[in-house]
């Protein structure tokens, strides 16, 4: 695959369509040469930016679409998730299951923290509607670990 | 977009002789789940005590469906005498399950038998 390629989908702002990006940037990936299990993490983190962008970016507003870019080089594959939302300016907490089971934390709420653990660099960038994104990096050197 | 979750139950016996009831899930595993792994959970009878939780045939699996197995073990903790195990994710999910902590209130296995073989 050529570095420098890049491949772009747009959602619809409902939820479930998460599935067409993760199937895409896992078709990108894979012909980038990560290898399954980096796949994985890489379709589960594309997922989790899609559905808060579909949720909580765009409020499940139909009107709205979420921006899927993928974005090659020779070693790292980048995906930026962009919404018309306001965007992120806390830190991904870790869930805490002890207080999930006692009911003193929401069940949910997990989203942020898989995106973090799951690839190599994750950032959410703030800005005006149609602007704010989260941007995912995995990167091959990382295969030869 | 979101396939249809759908959930079976059937009985087994644990190693120990213990009867276990096993939820069967198939399609995804997502906020659109909540009804029917809840109305299935709910459907159980209070003589059931050890719940196993088969992921064998689930297609898809996001934070939001987690969050319903939570819930799950939520309310089988407040019961104090129902146990959950969990049987059948990929190795990614059981990475995913471990890494946000479902492990630690669940028994994780690979496959049925030794999820019976641990009850």
């Amino acid at each position: 695959m050529k570095s420098g390629s890049s491949v772009e989908v747009r959602l619809p702002s409902e939820l479930g369509f998460e599935k067409v990006a993760l199937s895409t940037a896992a078709s990108v990936a894979t012909l980038m040469g990560f290898s399954a299990d980096r796949v994985e993490d890489l379709k589960t983190a594309v997922a989790e930016a899609c559905i808060n962008a579909i949720e909580h970016g765009n409020q499940l507003n139909d009107s709205l679409t979420v921006g899927v870019v993928l974005s090659t080089t020779d070693d790292e594959l980048e995906v930026r998730v962009i919404d018309d939302g306001c965007g992120v300016n806390e830190t991904p907490a870790s869930p805490d299951m002890d207080r999930k089971m006692l009911g003193e934390e929401d069940p949910r709420g997990m989203g942020m923290f898989l995106i973090q653990a799951l690839v190599d660099e994750a950032e959410w960038h703030q800005g005006p509607p149609g602007k704010s994104f989260v941007r995912l990096v995995i990167r091959l050197d990382k295969e030869k670990k | 977009m979101q396939a249809a979750t759908k959930v079976t139950e059937r009985t087994a016996t644990a190693a120990s002789g213990s009867p276990v009831t096993i939820l069967a899930f198939t399609g995804d595993i997502a906020s659109t789940s909540k009804d029917a792994i809840m109305e299935a959970y709910h459907g159980l009878g209070a003589s059931v005590t050890k719940v196993l939780l088969d992921f064998t045939s689930a297609d898809y699996i996001n934070s939001s469906g987690i969050a319903i197995i939570i819930q799950v073990l939520l309310e089988a903790s407040k019961s104090g005498t129902r146990s959950i195990g969990i049987f059948g994710l990929t190795p990614h999910f059981n990475k995913v399950f471990t890494m946000v902590g479902v492990a630690k209130y669940a028994t994780m296995s690979p496959d049925e038998a030794t999820a019976l073989a641990a009850l």
